[in-house]
């Protein structure tokens, strides 16, 4: 417990701190007047609004399109449903800077639709608003379709015997059980919308711009920290009041539900009715998520001999002090580390959580962790640089720096995966160890271990790939002669000139390749229970 | 004395569980705890296994104070109420797994693995999946891993609970040979009067965190402590009465007691075989209001024409009358049991 507390305070609190006290101390006196200067600004009222309500709207978007998706996967049964299953997972381990990419690819100038039609979608909210339902098709396929795959049928079947109708019985007995689960993804659905960094920045061009794209603006581009410091704060604010809302509808969630394996429930779909919804999910599936992969893949190889891929190992074409293909090997380096560490950080305050003498205190670290999903990860990386620069902890010009930032994304990962499956274990089969002789070390080791073993790999997985696309905090640690993939994407992004774009688009893909290739091995370890992920 | 408990007591936020238990188990001996669900008779096995921490009092292992020994070091086994066999292992690694946590070599383990599973009627079986077991299957392995470290006691908490009827009570006379054969010091705990009768060789009956009874089973059968052990153990004729030499006044009339009873204002507790039904125009007049077939006998259910409570007699299937039938009752002072007051209200 000592350590994950300890990790946070150094690690997220107290850079964040830092920052805050940077842009709103002047001769250490706090001027909290800046709050309201800041709000009474036009543009800064005008991107918090427009940060408002494209999350609202992607989230209704997505939920629209992906709930008849949770439904499909979740009740029927039909060929291909396993690959299919991954497939749609891989757009959210994406890193925000590839899906940007995809759908500039797709709709953006000279993009697919362009071609096609002459449509551009690049400089509207619509090209946003399909990349967030693309990222985020996943998150309610998972949590929804997860829960509806366990509901017990006979629920329902009880209450159609006591005289409900199909409809009344789906309203009064399934709807219900869901709820919890739909609000918990619909609230992070709009925490990561709220927060979207890479997609926006790629994506909105000068007119939109997200809170967390202005504090960005402000740090590095226009250097005003006060202005950046007071957005971080509402930020925060806003960030904390979601997942207050989100806790609490975790905790409803686990009301006692009767639950059934998956695969009781799951049939082969039944009438034309049935088979048109499958169909509408599957073209709804293909287009929106599958798509912009392909195009992707096709941009990236648009050129005679891999030229795309080959210029990659070039180190001659300026951007760069080194060749881009190198950011492959630093980005493996640093997301394996930050691996260890999440996994490591995460695991303590899971087993810390799931402690049945944990306290009230204990279990409001609970919603902490989830912190560092929602808070500007531009100012945890500014932060970073500005708190960690002296004795006793100067990691300036440490390599350790990155990978301890894109630990703070994956630390959540670990422990939503790991909590449910922790929590599982009955602990009577821990005290059974126990009067056999096991020491409480042998316990952890030969009754917990053997049973969190896959979820723990599917933890390391999705850490791994959230470390992978972590964007926002490592554009500002990162050093020019060691960049990580998404950083060259988006610098590569930022020249001009059909080479760039093109080396762009095959960096993207290498990227889409590696996260899918981890979420192809994730998908093959899956659980029974899998957390919310 | 092998267990002790000095006034045991555990409170769960203020309420007490355990409440001043006192309890002996010597070496050898089997000792059934009885007692209702929510009686604190599980939290004694836990306390005893270092799994609850005791509120005040003590618990002895060979005269040595266990206070700060951690559950793995006590030496004891525990078979839990739902075997918690470990699923990811296979029978043989379940019964193994005592024996690696003490550093036994393997040849030696999996010899006496294979004694155990021969011992509990599972021979062969060290290969299988514990989730192909059979109930009554997975009660023996739970077993045969419980006693697989040789613990000095042995604890069995509702051991047969959640078995069939049939499979129960063979398995009870099972257990009760081969712990006599073993020597196997055992405490175990149930709800069921007929199992802690057919296993123990000493019963301690609980109520409410504290001990209300304890003795041999025929002890406990034969002269409940007070109206709560005798009608935990199924009596129903039991009535308030004023014992005055070798009779009592009761809401039944004049009621037989045997000689040398206790004086004074008592409960009296009638057993069914000591109402005799005799002709209607003799003893007390009842009326038959229910009978029900118990297989040896039938148990007619009385009621008192003059009002009073409801009398339980055991007939012989041919002699026993039909409902609505009026008889006539006398009492026999050798099935008259005069009751102690009850420890606590």
């Amino acid at each position: 417990m000592a350590v994950p507390v300890a990790f946070f305070a150094v690690f997220f609190a107290w850079p964040v701190a830092a920052i805050v006290a940077r842009g709103l101390k002047l001769d250490g006196v706090w001027q909290f007047g800046r709050i309201t200067d800041v709000l009474a600004q036009s543009d800064i009222r005008h991107v918090l609004w427009f940060t408002t309500w494209q999350a609202l709207a992607s989230t209704a978007l997505t939920l629209l399109v992906a709930l008849p998706g949770a439904y499909v996967f979740a009740r029927f049964e039909f060929p291909g449903k396993q690959v299919l299953r991954a497939a749609v997972t891989v757009p959210f381990v994406l890193p925000t800077v590839v899906v940007g990419t995809a759908f500039l690819a797709l709709v953006g100038r000279g993009g697919l639709l362009d071609d096609l039609w002459g449509v551009r979608l690049d400089t509207t909210v619509w090209a946003i608003l399909l990349a967030h339902v693309f990222f985020n098709y996943a998150v309610v396929v998972r949590t929804v379709g997860g829960l509806w795959g366990q509901l017990d049928p006979r629920q329902e079947e009880a209450a159609r015997m006591l005289g409900a109708s199909r409809l009344a019985a789906w309203r009064t007995v399934t709807l219900p059980a869901l709820a919890p689960a739909v609000a918990a993804a619909a609230l992070m659905v709009f925490l990561f919308t709220f927060t979207s960094f890479g997609v926006v920045q790629i994506l909105g061009g000068p007119t939109f711009s997200t809170l967390e794209v202005e504090i960005y603006r402000q740090t590095s581009e226009i250097f005003d920290l006060p202005t950046a410091a007071v957005l971080t704060l509402i930020q925060f604010v806003a960030v904390g009041g979601v997942l207050a809302l989100h806790a609490w509808t975790v905790r409803r969630r686990e009301t006692a539900l009767r639950l059934v394996d998956a695969s009781m429930t799951a049939r082969r779909p039944r009438g034309a009715g049935q088979w048109a919804l499958l169909g509408g999910v599957l073209v709804s599936v293909v287009v929106l998520l599958l798509l912009p992969l392909a195009v992707l893949v096709q941009r990236s190889l648009d050129a005679p001999d891999f030229a795309y891929y080959r210029e990659l190992t070039s180190d001659d074409s300026g951007v760069f002090l080194v060749a881009p293909i190198e950011a492959i090997g630093n980005s493996l380096e640093y997301a394996l580390a930050a691996t260890v560490i999440a996994v490591v950080i995460g695991g303590l305050a899971a087993a810390a959580l799931t402690r049945r003498d944990a306290g009230r205190f204990v279990r409001g670290f609970d919603a902490l962790l989830m912190l560092p999903l929602g808070v500007s990860a531009v100012t945890v990386g500014f932060g970073f640089l500005i708190s960690l620069d002296e004795p006793p902890l100067d990691l300036r010009s440490s390599w350790i720096l990155v990978p301890l930032a894109q630990a703070l994304v994956g630390v959540p990962f670990v422990v939503r995966t790991m909590l449910p499956v922790l929590r599982a274990v009955d602990g009577r089969l821990r005290e059974a160890a126990a009067v056999l002789g096991a020491s409480p070390w042998r316990v952890w080791r030969e009754v917990d271990l053997p049973m969190v073993r896959r979820a723990l790999l599917i933890a390391a997985g999705f850490a791994f790939a959230v470390s992978l696309g972590e964007f926002g905090a490592t554009v500002f640690i990162a050093r020019p002669d060691n960049p990580t993939l998404p950083v060259a994407v988006a610098k590569l992004l930022g020249r001009a000139g059909d080479l760039n774009y093109g080396q762009a688009m095959a960096l993207s893909t290498i990227l889409m390749m590696v996260c899918a290739a981890a979420l192809l091995v994730l998908e093959r370890l899956r659980t029974d229970r899998t957390g919310e992920f | 004395m092998l267990l002790s408990l000095e006034d045991a007591t555990v409170r769960f936020g203020g309420r007490p569980v355990l409440d001043g238990v006192g309890l002996d188990v010597a070496e050898h001996e089997i000792v059934c705890v009885l007692g209702p669900s929510g009686s604190g008779k599980s939290t004694l096995l836990r306390a005893v296994a270092g799994l609850q921490p005791l509120s005040s009092g003590r618990v002895l292992l060979d005269g040595r104070d266990q206070a700060g020994v951690p559950a793995h070091r006590r030496g004891v086994g525990l078979m839990f109420q739902d075997h918690q066999l470990f699923p990811q292992r296979d029978v043989g690694g379940n019964v193994a797994f005592g024996l690696r946590m003490h550093g036994v070599s393997r040849p030696r383990q999996e010899e006496r693995v294979g004694e155990l599973l021969d011992l509990v009627g599972l021979p062969g079986a060290a290969r299988r999946a514990v989730a192909a077991l059979s109930g009554g299957e997975q009660q023996r392995v739970a077993l045969a891993r419980a006693l697989a470290p040789r613990p000095r006691l042995l604890m069995l908490d509702e051991p047969l609970g959640q078995l069939d009827r049939s499979l129960r009570e063979r398995l009870v006379v099972e257990l009760r040979e081969l712990f006599s054969e073993l020597g196997t010091t055992v405490l175990a705990v149930t709800h069921d009067q007929g199992e802690a009768f057919a296993l123990a060789d000493r019963v301690v009956v609980m109520r409410d965190g504290r001990i209300a009874q304890s003795g041999t089973p025929l002890e406990v059968w034969q002269r409940p402590a007070d109206e709560f052990v005798a009608r935990f153990l199924g009596f129903e004729n039991v009535v308030e009465g004023v014992v005055s030499g070798e009779a009592a006044d009761t809401p039944w009339g004049k009621v037989p007691v045997p000689a040398g009873a206790e004086q004074g204002a008592r409960s009296l507790l009638v057993r069914p075989p000591g109402v005799r039904l005799v002709a209607a125009d003799a003893g007390l007049r009842c009326t038959v209001a229910a009978r029900t077939f118990k297989g040896t006998h039938v148990a007619v259910h009385l009621q008192p024409e003059d009002g009073g409570p409801r009398l339980e007699a055991a007939c012989a299937l041919r002699e026993a009358p039909g409902v609505g039938d009026v008889v006539g009752v006398e009492f026999d002072a050798a099935e008259i049991v005069v009751l102690d007051r009850p420890t606590a209200a």
